[in-house]
């Protein structure tokens, strides 16, 4: 599992489990940089979709970092950070 | 018209540090914490692992066998203080018809101590899909209702009157005296054993307060773990027990000459429609029940000596009710003294709003301010008058004491002296 | 002189029907809700039937937002209350925010939410417990989903009186807005129809053990054998008459009277303290017995509570000198949410001029009650008594009657 990079698809797929899609929002089109809040998605949800990830991944996210990570692109980096050391371990 | 005043004129409290008011009030007087390591279970698995537990052995205030083993620890020490608050208060209920004595009981999570054990078991550690009721106990049903905990006092102090269970989160322990005061006020009963229960401290609990960390990770020196106001707070310390209350109409406490605490003079809450976990920071619902409550006591917001907080210590919260206090006091909110007890005795959920109405009731009995334990690093956001540390003595005739919830419920209560000036 | 409170919305979830309208014609026609169990394998359990509601599919009615974080008893809850705001002609966008509150009864929470996180809890580990099991399963769940959903920032409460608790939710509702506030979303849904929560209510061994829907709940009957648990309730819109006028709103009725009390200790011999409750409400709504043209009754379907109960109408009304019904006998007893869904029969009975039926049911002719039996009957009715009562000794009871 730690092998592959986690994408924006993964994220769209995790946070559709995690927290559903809000009402006028598609998450298909360009939103890697569009703000979580814009997209509907609170703390709560990305709380959520981060234990998702580290149960999906195996990993423990940086509880500081998710907290900064406002975007999907920076959502998805601090994901990838983590998933790096374990594939190299 | 004149309307029907409710005091208060009995008090008993479980809390973490020591069983009885008087302990607490001495914990709370001398600024100790009562927070540690989590001793109730293995908290190794779990992020946050501090918690304020009580030692209580049920045997010792007077519960029977049969007793213990049907009663949740949560309704254990809902009997326990109710009988304590009448023993106080000297009322003979005896003497009074039993349908105009009411209960009410708040209670955040109910039973879950015992919900979390008897789940374990008849569902074999999570295998079984579907639970196998041959290892159900006979009780499991009032744990799974928890008005199970108003029969309960109703039944150990003899009422008959209108009881119920109040369930609104973490403010419950205020919406319960709330609800109490209004049933006297409109003459559904003269008396009304009120208070809250809730005794949490257990792995279902833990892990949900962990998956939102809200629960503080803080392990390495527990006694300092709750910190409201502090600006290293990260998470609440969970923690458990009881205050239970005899309120009783004014003219007819008087009659009897009864001790009076404080008049509760105002109560109201709101919600914030917002979320069910997350505050905004401006703290418009929550200064909005300031409001309400202290135009209902006929009171100025400037008389009011002492601001017992909800002060969780998470980050949101302590900022939220700040903002809370500066909308609706002005500048007055600056001059007063704010402190959160939680920082000594954990935040126990639904039972809290009700201790912390017993710390304003003691406040204005010693006329001293307790302190806020384990704040040391200043926050810019911030900035009221915490009373760091050690207490404080001064009058305290009127205090206003809050709380905020899951839910988005918002509740504020204010006590005063029942001899001072009406608007 | 204390404001008048109506109610000006019905939101309705019950197992013989969804929405007001399919619940009236399904009740008045006599439709059986109980059945076997289907949202899980029933065969291993003493108890097989319940009173499910078929055909409730959330994703139809709510946001896939609200999905994950909710039971199905609060998707119940909100969607009941979208019902009841419409069948009011109320626009929450439209009112004044902190002039309307939300006030419900519970008796589980979101126990299957519950089960499922006790399970991942247990089963898996505690990294596998969802952030929402913090409020998903509480008791306080519906009234704060309801406020989020609809903008209502006035009065929030939250109180469990278990099979009591519908209607002290709703005298409490009554309560704020005589204190001030134009509306009030108040009622109950329960619903714990899963293994968990079944063998928690297994526990009590009232649960009839019958395999036979139309013989299993057969309150007031010789034959009767506990009761059948079931799910729904529903959600009421309360509001200050004048405000309602106002605005121009049609009204079923008023809440006229409320009464509660709680036994006394088991064993104490003591009476219980049913006819206490129904006193106070009467006395509460200004009312006589004779004003009351029906009760409805709670039902309990074993044969000392259902002894107490017809004891305490006859004691207060006479022997068969008003009309009894208990239309729960086609619902199974929904806990907190069945009182408020009879509340609602009794206003439907109150407008249609009819009354709804008792199914199933051969009375026992050791009770003096005036039963109306698997036919409506159709009266003139202008004030009506509810009768709840909460395992534990609670009793509650309330008057409403026909706007005037």
């Amino acid at each position: 599992m730690a092998t592959k990079a986690f994408t924006l698809d993964d994220l769209k797929r995790i946070l559709k489990e995690a927290a559903g899609v809000a009402e006028g929002v598609d998450l298909d089109g360009d939103i890697l940089d569009t703000e979580f809040e814009v997209l509907g998605y609170e703390s709560l949800a990305l709380l959520e979709a981060g234990s998702l990830i580290e149960r999906e991944c195996g990993i423990s996210l940086d509880e500081e970092a998710v907290n900064d990570a406002h975007t999907p692109r920076t959502f998805i980096d601090v994901v990838n950070m983590q998933l790096a050391p374990a594939t190299a371990a | 018209m004149t309307r029907r005043r409710v005091v208060i004129t009995g008090i008993e409290v479980i809390a973490p540090g020591g069983i009885g008011k008087e302990k607490f009030w001495n914990l709370l007087s001398e600024g100790r914490t009562a927070t540690r390591g989590i001793t109730f279970f293995d908290p190794t698995p779990f992020r946050s692992r501090v918690a304020a537990e009580i030692d209580f052995d049920p045997y010792a205030h007077g519960l029977t066998a049969q007793e213990v083993r049907r009663l949740d620890r949560t309704a254990q020490f809902a009997v326990v203080a109710s009988r304590g608050a009448v023993a106080d208060s000297g009322i003979e209920l005896g003497g009074i018809d039993p349908h105009r004595i009411g209960v009410t009981v708040g209670s955040a999570v109910g039973a879950t101590m015992s919900l979390d054990e008897e789940y374990r078991a008849v569902s074999d550690g999570g295998r079984l899909d579907l639970v196998d009721h041959t290892y159900a106990v006979p009780h499991l049903y009032n744990h799974m209702v928890p008005s199970s905990f108003a029969s309960e006092v109703a039944w150990a102090v003899g009422a008959e009157g209108p009881s119920t269970v109040v369930s609104t989160g973490c403010t419950s322990g205020l919406d319960s005296v709330g609800y109490a005061v209004e049933l006297v006020r409109e003459g559904s009963a003269d008396v009304v054993i009120a208070g809250s229960s809730d005794a949490p401290i257990s792995p279902i609990t833990m892990a949900c307060f962990d998956a939102i960390k809200a629960t503080t990770p803080r392990h390495d020196d527990p006694q300092s773990a709750s910190r409201p106001f502090d600006g290293t707070r990260n998470g609440f310390v969970l923690g458990e027990g009881t205050a239970f209350f005899v309120l009783e109409e004014l003219e007819s406490a008087r009659m009897r000459g009864a001790h009076i605490y404080a008049e509760i003079a105002g109560y109201a809450t709101r919600s914030n429609a917002y979320h069910m976990t997350g505050l905004r920071p401006d703290g418009l619902e929550m200064s909005e029940a300031i409001d309400t409550a202290l135009g209902e006591a006929r009171m100025n917001p400037e008389t009011i000596d002492y601001i017992n907080a909800h002060g969780s210590g998470t980050k949101q919260n302590d900022r939220h009710e700040t903002a809370a206090f500066k909308r609706s006091l002005g500048d007055h909110a600056y001059r007063t003294p704010v402190s959160s007890i939680k920082s000594m005795v954990g935040h126990s959920l639904g039972a809290i709003g009700s201790i912390e109405i017993a710390a304003s009731a003691l406040a204005m009995e010693y006329d001293l301010v307790p302190p806020t334990a384990n704040l040391t690093t200043s926050d810019p956001e911030c900035d009221l008058d915490y009373v760091p540390v050690i207490a404080r003595e001064q009058l305290v005739d009127a205090v206003l004491t809050v709380g905020s919830g899951f839910g988005g419920f918002q509740s504020a209560m204010v006590l005063a002296s029942p001899e001072r000036n009406l608007l | 002189m204390t404001a008048s409170v109506v109610v000006t919305g019905l939101g309705v979830a019950s197992p013989n029907g969804l929405g007001v309208k399919d619940y009236w014609s399904a009740t008045l026609g006599g439709k059986n809700g109980i059945g076997r169990i289907t949202r899980f394998d029933p065969s291993s359990y003493p108890a097989r039937l319940a009173g499910e509601i078929p055909g409730f599919v959330a994703e139809d009615h709510l946001p896939s937002r609200i999905l994950p974080q909710t039971d199905r008893v609060t998707r119940l809850a909100l969607v009941a209350t979208d019902w009841a705001l419409k069948d009011a002609g109320a626009d929450p966008a439209q009112m004044s925010e902190f002039d309307m509150g939300v006030i419900t009864a519970s008796a589980a929470g979101g126990f299957e939410f519950g089960q499922g996180e006790l399970q991942s809890l247990w089963g898996r580990g505690s990294q596998y417990v969802s952030a929402y099991q913090s409020f998903a399963w509480f008791y306080a769940v519906n009234s704060g989903q309801i406020s989020i959903r609809n903008g209502m920032k006035g009065p929030a409460g939250v109180v469990v009186s278990e099979g009591a608790g519908g209607l002290d939710a709703v005298a409490h509702a009554r309560r704020q807005i005589r204190k001030g506030t134009s509306l009030i979303v108040t009622g109950a849904v329960d619903a714990s129809i899963c293994p968990w929560g079944w063998v928690a209510q297994l526990s009590t061994g009232k649960l009839s053990t019958s395999d036979e829907p139309a013989r299993a709940y057969l309150p007031f009957d010789r034959d009767c054998r506990g009761y059948v648990p079931g799910e729904g309730g529903a959600i009421l819109i309360t509001e200050d008459a004048d405000a309602a006028r106002a605005r121009g709103a049609r009204s079923y009725g008023e809440i006229a009277g409320h009464g509660s009390t709680m036994d006394p200790r088991p064993g104490s011999g003591r009476e219980p303290g049913l006819r206490k409750a129904i006193e106070l409400a009467l006395a509460d709504a200004g009312a006589d017995p004779g004003d009351i043209d029906v009760v409805f009754a709670d039902g309990a379907g074993d044969p000392e509570p259902d002894r107490t109960e017809a004891e305490a109408i006859t004691a207060v009304f006479g022997a068969r000198a008003v009309p009894v019904t208990v239309p729960k006998t086609m619902t199974g007893r929904l806990y907190s949410g069945a009182a408020p869904l009879d509340l609602a029969a009794a206003f439907l009975a109150i407008r249609d001029g009819v009354i709804p039926p008792t199914v199933h049911v051969d009375p026992c002719p050791d009770h003096l009650l005036d039963l109306v039996l698997d036919q409506p009957r159709p009266a003139p009715v202008r004030s009506a008594l509810v009768l709840a009562r909460g395992s534990g000794g609670f009793n509650s009871a309330m008057v409403v009657r026909a706007a005037r």
